[in-house]
């Protein structure tokens, strides 16, 4: 069964976003958190990052926001219920995610980690398809090419050199400045900036003048690891060492992450190389369904945070300005009730791959030891013929 | 008689008995610590030892084999965990090029008495990139000792064994096996590496195993048992050094060896025992050498195809019949 994606991109949005001129990131922001929206639900403004969104389009941001959070909460379900092997929750990361995402263009390529439900979400990924994977029914099974968005990258931090590469060859293909322009972005938390590979993306990055992103979802666990085991300094001050702009946006604001994402893309297809956008975050879940946090953090700490809910203040919000009535919020509740119940559905009813698929795609041209092994095994899996002479 | 205890349970309580030996012990890596290990096999000894004798590390591979080894320089013998095997290939460089060689490239002025703990082998419908056995990876490599204990008290034995070495031991905790229980280890247990153990007595055929491949092979000699075939369970224990005595005295009585191993085919460790039995043994035997191992392909995602991926204890039973049938 098909399940909806929110893949349709909304057009206004790519249109009314600011497009400041100067560098993303400039020292403007240093120390300092761009926000546009309060946890109350108080618009500011912020010089670098003016935006004049349509009601409309935030409504629509609200909307994407509440559904991922709920193929979340079913998610988590699924897997207490033994329908998932496990799930990654992006509870209180929606507003990163979502604003990030929204802010790509089309033709943009996007590189995720395992929880990049939301990013999926606008990339037009069937939810069913990230079930698949916590299934353990396939490895993915989306085209990335097709959705420009890669496999979810499970080696912690390794996609930030896949997504180096692709800026370089984004480079090589002419296909920086002017009209088509691409960029590349990546997403990763807190923990994957201690790997040797990420910082060595940021050198190559840096020198290369790669068209590349580095979204970092500082969520502040690396598992059961708090942001002071990373790092003594805020981490977007790290991208000054490699030689490009980093700023910190307030995770949980939208607005905000909708805008620093727009701006830092656009001025990476325009040939001004990377920037480094540390959303500042928070895992209002578990690692994952593994991971019991209450072994290693304190309840304060999560309660403070959900004051700071990214979805409470876009509808605090949208009620106290008057862009929407308790109609569309009870018509997304209800669209989120409809996709709950399909992704439920849809994981139920997911099939085991056949058996002899294991022997599929490990190279492109036959080799002569799996295709032994896979007549081995197919006349092994003959020998169990039942009564009808059904194969197994 | 004494409860049982669990293969994840006597990983802590191993650790825990060199710690309290040996002050020069310390544990690192990501998230032992208050966490206890996310296989929970680290559980206790940061309540016990504190922060000064298990650290926990931020999220780099190299940097905790790297640190490891400087540390180890010092005096101080570190337990490095990684905490999937699979992960050995974030520093290779530390584990092939740097650890094994110090002895050899300082002609033996500095060692590096260090443990690389990690959790290893399928089963568990992990994926192809965190269910991986690479005993075979670190077979390659001359300068390491390679232990994978397949019982709680192997465990805790060997464990010491490997802490108390002067040369580096790559330590693998088979994941399949974690839940698994048996007889806790008596008091200053030690296992020497290089000591393969007789699981099981039997004089028809020979079932070499190792790790979570001693289970398979055990309950596959119980059920050709029922047929009146006796087979002889050997447990490796240890890949580095290899204890080939015991394989070779069990295959003059035998004549006939079955390789149980979860790598894949090409470049399993099977094929290094395959060829000393070519070597120094052929004369023994009455059958040729048959490898029960993983399939050439990475592993699957989905349980079912896992199963059919590495080796059960249907295909070790095939094996057997077959060898016992000549």
């Amino acid at each position: 069964m098909t399940v909806e994606s929110g893949g349709a991109t909304t057009a206004a949005l790519q249109d009314h976003a600011s497009q400041a001129p100067g560098t993303p990131g400039t020292p403007g922001e240093a120390g300092g958190l761009v926000q546009l929206l309060t946890p109350e639900g108080e618009r500011t403004d912020h010089p670098g990052y003016p935006l004049d969104l349509p009601a409309a389009d935030i409504r629509g941001l609200y909307r994407d926001m509440l559904l991922v959070r709920r193929i979340d909460t079913e998610a988590i379900s699924l897997q207490r219920q033994g329908e998932l092997g496990i799930w990654a929750s992006l509870l209180g990361q929606e507003a990163a995610q979502i604003g990030s995402a929204r802010a790509l263009a089309a033709h943009d390529m996007v590189f995720p980690t395992y929880r990049e439900h939301g990013v999926a979400w606008c990339r037009g990924i069937d939810p069913a398809k990230l079930l698949e994977l916590y299934r353990g029914v396939s490895h993915g099974g989306w085209a990335p090419e097709e959705h420009k968005f890669g496999l979810y990258t499970i080696v912690i931090g390794s996609q930030t050199l896949h997504a180096t590469g692709y800026a370089m060859g984004i480079q090589r293909d002419g296909a920086v400045g002017g009209d088509g322009a691409e960029a590349a972005i990546v997403y990763f938390g807190d923990g994957a900036t201690s790997q040797g590979d990420v910082n060595e993306s940021f050198v190559w990055a840096s020198v290369f003048n790669a068209p590349v992103v580095f979204f970092c979802q500082n969520n502040q666990w690396a598992i059961s690891e708090p942001l002071e085991r990373q790092s003594r300094i805020p981490l977007y001050q790290r991208a000054r060492g490699f030689g490009f702009p980093g700023l910190r946006v307030d995770g949980n604001d939208v607005l905000a992450c909708y805008a620093v994402t727009k701006k830092a893309m656009q001025a990476a297809r325009e040939g001004q190389g990377p920037t480094f956008i540390e959303a500042f975050t928070y895992r209002m879940g578990a690692h994952t369904t593994t991971d019991d946090p209450t072994r290693y953090r304190l309840a304060s700490e999560l309660e403070m945070w959900k004051l700071k809910d990214p979805i409470e203040r876009v509808r605090a919000y949208l009620v106290r300005t008057g862009q929407a009535g308790p109609e569309f919020f009870a018509e997304v509740d209800a669209e989120a009730d409809q996709l709950g119940s399909r992704v439920r559905e849809a994981c139920r009813t997911m099939s085991d791959p056949p058996p002899l698929a294991i022997f599929d795609n490990v190279y492109t041209e036959p080799d002569a030891i799996v295709a032994a092994e896979r007549e081995q095994f197919a006349a092994y899996l003959d020998s169990f013929v039942d009564g009808e002479g059904e194969g197994r | 008689m004494a409860d049982l205890i669990t293969y994840r349970e006597a990983v802590a309580e191993g650790i825990a008995r060199e710690m309290r030996r040996d002050p020069a012990v310390v544990c690192l890596g990501e998230d032992i610590g208050a966490a206890g290990g996310v296989f929970k096999t680290a559980a206790g000894l940061f309540a016990e030892f504190g922060p000064e004798r298990v650290w926990d590390t931020p999220i780099s591979e190299q940097a905790i084999l790297g640190a490891a080894m400087g540390a180890a320089m010092t005096g101080m013998r570190p337990v490095a965990e990684i905490m999937f095997s699979d992960f050995f290939a974030c520093c290779w460089d530390y584990l092939a090029n740097e650890i094994p060689k110090v002895r050899y490239m300082t002609g033996g002025q500095v060692t590096v008495p260090l443990v690389v703990r990690t959790a290893n082998g399928g089963g568990l419908g992990f994926g192809a990139q965190h269910s991986q056995a690479v005993e075979n990876w670190a077979l390659a490599i001359p300068g390491l000792k390679i232990a994978a204990p397949a019982t709680p008290a192997d465990v805790v034995g060997m464990m010491a064994a490997a802490i108390r070495s002067d040369d580096p031991v790559v330590f693998f905790e088979h994941k399949g096996l974690f839940a698994s229980k048996g007889a806790p280890a008596p008091e200053g247990h030690v296992v020497p590496l290089g000591q393969a153990a007789v699981a099981r007595e039997g004089s028809d055929i020979t079932l070499v195993a190792l790790a979570a491949t001693v289970p398979l092979a055990m309950a596959a000699a119980e059920q050709v048992a029922a047929d009146g075939i006796s087979a002889e369970v050997i447990d490796l224990r240890s890949l580095i050094p290899l204890d080939m005595a015991t394989v070779l005295g069990s295959i003059a009585r035998t004549s006939r060896l079955v390789i149980v191993e979860e790598n894949p085919y090409q470049g399993g460790w099977g094929g290094t025992v395959a060829s000393i039995v070519a070597d120094d043994g052929f004369e023994s035997l009455d059958a040729p050498v048959q490898r029960v191992t993983a399939a050439c392909v990475p592993l699957p995602f989905a349980d079912v195809l896992e199963q059919a991926v590495i080796p059960t204890t249907d295909k070790v039973v095939a094996a057997i019949r077959r060898l016992t049938s000549y």
